[in-house]
């Protein structure tokens, strides 16, 4: 039952694009076409679960036993970008296919701010699911990552969908690109927030 | 170039907000108020400065192939330093700003700004080109904060202007990326206009 | 190349080792002063320090902390620090201050994370000044909707009734301490 909590607040209520604002770049950049921002959310996905995981054992078994959590930043990131260049090389050798179709977007992936964003996240904000509030366990952690960089490709998917339809739509010369984009995206935020109270 | 077109050149021609579109995850999510977008702003410069410096000091130390690790891992030594020193001395400002500080590490125009200028420039280029666009980028976070927290709150910089409630939709999330759009087209018009 | 990677890492990590001493004790005055800030907003001026002469009370299976005010050796007043988890973006932060009788003589909010401009209304005078003065044994601490005397924040249910649960948690708290005290005066 918490896990579904954890779900449905990570992908609707708390929209990590939508309502907390982390991964806005990508958001905007590669939203073109519902078939990028596919590939994009995929690789998101796919880094996100493995980086939460790795950052979660970092934090309870290295930097808190040791003292050391002011070392939380760099060391998250050094993790981040170290396992982005892995991912890279060990797709490329075990599957050439899924290589070929989410390996540009990997490289963009160590500064998207989404996946050390919730890294952060996960191991120092309480949250509150059910009754008590708390400090996430691993399993928890991971199935947050994994709704949250859901909810990223949703909202990508749906924007982008929206932004293609645009291209065909007479737009005024000085909202054409990225202004008219941040106002869809606003409608989209609205629409989101008729998510909370949800859970 | 001269020494004030570089610090110049960040507020309007390179903005980083309105015509570089670059760092839009703190510029949407701590604008909520001016002076959230101010603090915000001077946290990024603060970064900024001190990077641009050290990386342009470095930069014909290190080889290529280890160029982008290290610079983060410069960068994210200044993040925790400035997390540290705001944690001593604003702590309720670093409260406010939260999750956003250590993301000033992956904001695309810390490490932006280490490639496309500090690695080629002098440190006191580096510090002024810091200076520039770190201001271009305070303004733009402010004016945005200003902004939304009027419309939303009907005040500024935490002064009540009107009583009564604003149309709080402003200061929430989709106020952010309509307010954004809005002054983007704005910022577009006047630059044209002063062509 | 690794070697290089290496080096930058070391000569980083060893300076922000060196600033986090520096900055350590700073951060502790930090805490402690926002504790002592949030003290003094809620109870009648007093001469010791509350901060210092912190007890803890377990309530309900939580721990909290409750710092007595003094005016010599005379009590004028307690804070009590609670937390609700029941806000709408989470946990709320809380010191409550009661005189001896029991009437609320202020409350402070330490740390939130609701909703700016509309759970965040929870920090202005409009609503936290209702509560001064009130004494919770004829007090109704929940809100009007749900039979209590609390006027809600308008739009902000969830953190009004946060801030309920909150107070009552507070005041219960205190009538512990104060059925402590009776006890060991007997």
């Amino acid at each position: 039952m918490e896990i579904l909590i954890i779900v449905i607040s990570a992908v609707f209520v708390n929209n990590i694009l939508l309502s907390q604002f982390l991964g806005i770049c990508p958001f905007l950049g590669v939203s073109n076409k519902v078939s990028t921002a596919l590939g994009m959310s995929a690789a998101v996905m796919f880094v996100m679960a493995l980086s939460t995981m790795v950052t979660y054992l970092l934090q309870h078994y290295v930097l808190v036993p040791l003292g050391i959590e002011y070392m939380q930043t760099i060391s998250f990131i050094l993790v981040i970008a170290a396992l982005v260049q892995m991912v890279e090389i060990v797709l490329k050798k075990i599957s050439p296919a899924l290589y070929q179709a989410l390996g540009i977007f990997l490289p963009l992936i160590t500064t998207n701010c989404a996946v050390l964003g919730v890294a952060i996240m996960v191991v120092t904000k309480e949250f509150t699911f059910g009754s008590e509030a708390h400090i996430l366990n691993m399993g928890e952690s991971v199935v947050y990552a994994l709704a949250s960089a859901f909810g990223f490709g949703l909202a990508m998917v749906i924007f982008a969908g929206i932004r293609e339809q645009l291209e065909i739509v007479g737009v005024p010369a000085s909202f054409k690109g990225i202004p008219i984009a941040l106002i869809t995206a606003g409608i989209l935020a609205m629409a989101f927030m008729g998510f909370s109270g949800l859970v | 170039m001269s020494r004030l077109s570089i610090i110049t050149k960040g507020i309007i021609k390179e903005n980083p907000t309105f015509v570089l579109v670059l760092g839009m995850c703190p510029t949407l999510g701590t604008t909520t108020s001016a002076i959230n977008g101010m603090g915000m702003g001077l946290a990024t410069t603060f970064v900024l400065i001190l990077s641009n410096v050290v990386i342009s000091l470095v930069a014909g130390l290190i080889p290529a192939k280890v160029r982008i690790p290290s610079y983060i891992v410069i960068i994210a030594s200044f993040v925790t330093l400035l997390q540290l020193l705001m944690q001593a001395f604003l702590p309720s400002l670093y409260e406010t700003l939260g999750l956003f500080i250590p993301l000033i590490v992956v904001n695309c125009i810390v490490l932006g700004r280490a490639e496309a200028f500090a690695n080629k420039n002098n440190a006191l280029d580096s510090a002024l080109d810091g200076i520039g666009i770190g201001l271009g980028f305070t303004l733009s976070l402010t004016i945005i904060g200003l902004v939304r927290e009027l419309l939303g709150n009907l005040s500024i910089f935490d002064m009540k202007i009107f009583n009564g409630d604003g149309a709080l939709a402003f200061v929430l999330a989709p106020g952010a990326f309509i307010v954004l759009g809005y002054l983007m087209v704005l910022f577009r018009k006047l630059t044209e206009r002063m062509k | 190349m690794t070697l290089c990677l290496g080096i930058v890492t070391i000569v980083c990590a060893a300076l922000l080792g060196a600033v986090n001493i520096l900055t350590a004790d700073a951060i502790a005055q930090a805490a402690v002063a926002k504790t002592e800030q949030a003290i003094s907003a809620v109870v009648p001026a007093f001469d010791n320090r509350p901060a210092s002469d912190r007890m803890t009370l377990s309530l309900e299976g939580e721990s909290l902390a409750v710092y007595p005010a003094k005016q010599g050796d005379n009590p004028v007043g307690y804070a009590v620090e609670v937390s609700t988890s029941k806000g709408f973006g989470g946990t709320i932060k809380l010191m409550v201050g009661f005189d001896p009788d029991g009437n609320i003589t202020g409350t402070s909010v330490i740390s939130h994370s609701e909703t700016p401009g509309l759970g965040s209304k929870m920090t202005e005078q409009k609503f936290y000044g209702q509560f001064v003065g009130k004494n919770p044994a004829s007090f109704r601490l929940s809100v009007k909707k749900d039979g209590g005397d609390i006027d809600a924040i308008t739009a902000s249910t969830i953190t009004s009734r946060a801030y309920a649960d909150a107070l009552s948690k507070a005041y219960r708290a205190f009538q512990n301490i104060k059925s402590n005290q009776n006890q060991s005066e007997k």
